[in-house]
């Protein structure tokens, strides 16, 4: 039997435990490491915040009780996990769009980023939730108690209560340390949420333990604790319809709805495929936490004395059998089940009260002062944040307190889930009927939380505590049908079954009507149609048509609330993305609204939109007159998506259209010109020929005579056929039809044949050569680059007009070219002739010496350019000089 | 050995798959009400022995059934083409 002190040791130590995987895994977080903390195993163990000290301690209290009606809680949540593809997902997505960082923001911003339903779901939720965190607080102090009775001292309640308020002042502490300590644009908390995953295997373990160790160790096994619970005399099943349903249906709508489960199913997730996991995932760690809830609960009433608290059959079972260590690990377990679920729900909570009570009360006084802006909004939030955590656990403790902590766990747990549930037609109605209005949501929630006020939460404290047994037998004022438990003369129904009922048939047909009748805002349209159909990524409705803001305003307020560093950044991205330089982007439509969901991530939709309106000023008034214009905001925007992708596809057609058009005129005018030089060139042979063939038909004329015009006709025919041959062979290379054939040589080799070729010899053309230089191997189309040496040569023969004709040929090897130099001692060409000898039909010395139809250098730069090189005209030589540029490969 | 299939029909397929996948994903939980209900129904005779054992294990064993329904419906969902068609869900 260990002592008392060892167990505050060793839950002190379990703290400091917990401390320190919190902070490694925001370290992680930082760095950039997160991948391991974001896994859907650590998302799936971190919804197990549903299972709470209610569950460790109190589902076998329940099962004691009630029997089986203890699994409608957790088979509740299975369904929703299942099914998914329903609702959670949709959820997901829009939490992640939206940037929702809270229940109350998820409403609020729906309904047009109304501050008052942000409001009010905040109240719904606080009151439901500081009951559970009584809970809590009771849990924990009961199991310290345990122990110190077993240790031989007997608790009053004045050490119940002071365990219970240092309890409470650890779990502030813990949670403001790392629940507040960044204000994070995402509302996500690494720290936390790894140590609450922790926390799950802890519990899983300590319950799975104890209920192994019940099975094997005291019933002897599976097929005799069946036999145990057979010959049990509790009823198992003995279940009416409709408190099973009911209690099913309440577990779903609550699991859905509780402040702290939206925390971790929806803002903490960080990947919508985590799901896809954690839909089978944690049902099977749902159904691991209760099947040993009825053997623990069977065993339990058969060995412990009569009257003992089956809610504490999870520790004083161990104790009794003098398992010490198993009883310290079940203690754990629901420590932690107890502190994982204060410190979410706090810290949900205490988002909410800051986001949408705090912040928009400061907001509106500093308004009425006239002080735009001024002083850190961080700090003020952080502060609001802080103070709500203390002020939430207060709440919780002095409810605990004035209850006197002695009702059974598992009533505690329902009234707490039927209050947070009124939540429930707003958020699903919200998500699938675009018809919802904000005054219908309004109406539902406030007739809801009367109704579960009035049927279940005051009579809940106990006769004559709130509500006197004169008004539970008569009614409020003795009128009959508004009786706390009997709304409307229908008596005898359980009280919990008809407080879901009436709550929620009122709540969800107030909300519909309300929304029938009344007419949403714009904005509420626009928010609607962007959560109705956020599974079919629409493109978003823009709230924020003008841009009158400077972009200096937006980043001093951007940096109040997010903090200089990720402020920056943002407008970086921005100007980034708009591909401009300097630090402030263009302040466009889009941008206003992606800054606008920035901030909503970290003070909530609707303070982050008062604040953007303060700026940009009249936003609201320019929406109203778009949508005035046409009936729905959403068909307005798809019509005119889809004018414009229509219109910039037009305009791409008419851009290529023009193109095309240029380069056709521009073909024509080229084609055009190309035929007058042909039939100009072929005109002056034909024309010879035709002249002196009709000479030589003159029967007249000296036989001398007639071989001399026989010898010009046949010139000119040559002439003729070269200038064809030129012609096909430029046509062939310029439309790329010409197949190279690759052979290897000597470069000297092909000089020797193009020299002899060109028809060079005796006085026409002295050529210089060095030979040593021309030793080079070449791989290419031989015979076409001969083809273009011989040009280059007949050329300098043909042209070059000195006395003593020179022509000399230079090869340099460069890194992957080869450079062939032909310069001849001529006179050069002048440079604005530079660049159209090259092209067709261009000849700039006389006709008459020129012998060819001018396409010669045409073809040669047509086949460089096919051999990978190129030709071109080298100034500044003392002569016409070209140099040929040959590729090495 | 017969020819490679046609990738038309192989896609047509595979999609069509996916989308009664998809209504399977959403019919689950309903199953799952529905098998859970069905206790209610069984005859509850005054004074004979109770259905203890019997109840738990019908309750706990429907449970183990969905768990794993769900494990395999999620495993063969594929999430990248869930919203590109997801407004044509109908289409068969």
């Amino acid at each position: 039997m260990f002592a008392f002190n060892v167990l505050v040791a060793v839950s002190l130590a379990y703290v400091v435990m917990l401390f320190l995987v919190a902070f490694l895994a925001e370290r992680r977080a930082a760095t950039g490491r997160a991948n391991w903390v974001q896994s859907p195993i650590i998302y799936t163990l971190s919804l197990s915040i549903y299972c709470t000290a209610w569950t460790f301690y109190g589902a076998v209290g329940y099962a004691a009780r009630s029997g089986l009606e203890f699994v409608t809680i957790y088979l509740g949540p299975t369904l929703v996990m299942i099914g998914w593809w329903w609702v959670l997902r949709r959820l997901v997505r829009i939490g992640r769009t939206q940037r929702i960082t809270s229940i109350a923001d998820l409403v609020s911003s729906r309904f047009g980023k109304s501050t008052l339903l942000g409001v009010i779901v905040t109240l719904i939720c606080v009151v439901a939730a500081t009951p559970y965190i009584a809970l809590q607080l009771q849990s924990v102090t009961l199991s310290f108690s345990v122990f110190a009775q077993n240790a031989g001292e007997t608790w009053g309640r004045s050490e119940l209560n002071a365990t219970a308020g240092w309890v409470a002042i650890g779990l502030a502490v813990f949670t403001v340390l790392f629940g507040t300590r960044n204000l994070d644009a995402n509302e996500r908390h690494h720290g936390i949420v790894m140590a609450i995953a922790v926390e799950a295997v802890v519990k899983l373990v300590a319950l799975v333990g104890v209920g192994a160790f019940v099975v094997w160790g005291i019933a002897g096994g599976a097929g005799a604790m069946l036999d145990r619970i057979d010959a049990s005399p509790v009823d198992l099943w003995d279940q009416s319809g409709g408190r099973w349903a009911t209690l099913i249906f309440l577990s779903a709508a609550a699991f859905l709805c509780l402040p702290r489960m939206f925390q971790v199913l929806v803002v903490e997730n960080a990947d919508e495929r985590h799901l896809r996991v954690a839909t089978w995932a944690f049902p099977l760690y749902l159904f691991l936490m209760s099947l040993f809830v009825v053997p623990i609960a069977i065993v339990g009433l058969d060995l412990l004395p009569a009257g003992s608290n089956p809610d504490l059959f999870v520790l004083t079972l161990p104790l009794s059998e003098g398992r010490d260590g198993l009883a310290m690990l079940s203690f754990l377990g629901g420590f932690s089940s107890a502190t994982s679920m204060v410190i979410v729900a706090t810290i949900a909570l205490a988002t909410m009260v800051s986001n949408h009570i705090v912040v928009p009360l400061w907001f509106r006084l500093q308004n009425q002062e006239g002080a735009v802006m001024s002083g850190d909004v961080r700090q003020i939030i952080l502060l609001a944040r802080r103070l709500s955590i203390a002020g939430i656990l207060a709440l919780g403790f002095l409810y605990y307190r004035f209850s006197g902590g002695g009702t059974a766990l598992a009533a505690i747990g329902l009234v707490s889930f039927a209050g947070a549930v009124q939540i429930l037609p707003a958020m699903i109605g919200g998500i699938f009927w675009r018809g919802a209005t904000r005054i219908g949501a309004a109406f539902g929630l406030v007739i809801g939380l009367l109704v579960w006020v009035w049927t279940l939460f005051l009579p809940s404290f106990g006769v004559d505590a709130v509500i006197s047994q004169a008004v539970m037998d008569a009614g409020p004022f003795g009128i009959n049908w508004l009786r706390p438990q009997a709304l409307f003369g229908i008596s005898g129904m359980d009280p919990l079954v008809h407080s879901v009922m009436w709550s929620m048939l009122l709540n969800t047909s107030t909300f519909i009507i309300g929304s029938l009748v009344s007419f949403p805002t714009p904005l509420e349209r626009l928010q609607g149609a962007q959560f109705v159909n956020v599974l079919e990524r629409s493109a978003g409705a823009r709230a924020w048509t003008t841009a009158a803001a400077g972009a200096e305003d937006l980043l001093v307020m951007a940096q109040r609330i997010l903090g200089s560093d990720e402020a920056q950044a943002i407008f970086q991205r921005e100007v980034q993305h708009q591909g401009k330089v300097g630090y402030l982007p263009e302040v466009t439509p889009e941008f206003i609204e992606r800054l606008e969901r920035e901030l909503s991530g970290s003070v909530g939709a609707a303070t982050a939109h008062a604040m953007i309106g303060q700026i940009i000023g009249g936003s609201g008034v320019l929406v109203e007159d778009l949508i005035a214009v046409a009936d729905e905001a959403a068909q307005i925007l798809e019509y005119s998506n889809r004018l414009e992708a229509k219109s910039a596809e037009q305009e791409r057609t008419a851009r290529a259209l023009r193109d095309a058009n240029e380069k056709l005129t521009a073909l024509s005018i080229q084609k055009d010109a190309f035929l007058s030089q042909i039939s100009h060139e072929l005109r002056t042979p034909m024309t010879s020929i035709r002249s002196f063939s009709e000479i030589l038909g003159n029967p007249d004329i000296a036989t001398d005579d007639k071989s001399r015009y026989a010898v010009i006709i046949q010139e000119e025919a040559v002439r003729l056929t070269r200038l064809l041959d030129d012609l096909l062979d430029l046509s062939v290379l310029e439309n790329g039809q010409v197949t190279l054939q690759r052979q290897t040589g000597q470069m000297r080799d092909l000089l020797d044949r193009a020299v002899r070729a060109s028809g060079v010899g005796g006085e026409n053309l002295e050529i210089v050569r060095d030979p040593v230089s021309e030793n080079v191997t070449l791989t290419t189309d031989l015979d076409r680059l001969g083809q273009v040496f011989i040009n280059l040569i007949a050329n300098a023969r043909k042209y070059c007009a000195a006395e003593k004709p020179k022509l000399k040929i230079s090869v340099k090897e460069k890194t992957d070219v080869y450079h062939i130099d032909f310069v001849d001692n001529g006179f050069g060409i002048s440079p604005e002739n530079q660049q159209m000898i090259f092209e067709k039909f261009s000849r700039v010395i006389d006709q008459s010496r020129a012998g060819g139809a001018g396409l010669g250098l045409a073809i040669c730069r047509e086949i460089m350019h096919r051999l990978g090189g190129e030709i071109g005209y080298l100034p500044g030589q003392y002569g016409t000089a070209f140099r040929v540029v040959l590729p090495k490969t | 050995m017969s020819g490679p299939p046609k990738p038309d029909i192989f896609l047509e397929r595979t999609s069509y798959r996916q989308r009664r996948l998809r209504d399977a994903a959403r019919l689950l939980p309903i199953l799952g009400m529905i098998l859970w209900a069905i206790p209610l129904l069984w005859p509850h005779s005054e004074g004979a022995e109770n259905a203890n054992a019997a109840a738990t294990i019908y309750l706990f064993g429907v449970w183990v059934l969905l768990i794993l329904l769900a494990a395999i419906i999620s495993h063969l969902l594929r999430p990248d083409d869930e919203t590109a068609s997801d407004s044509k869900d109908d289409a068969v």
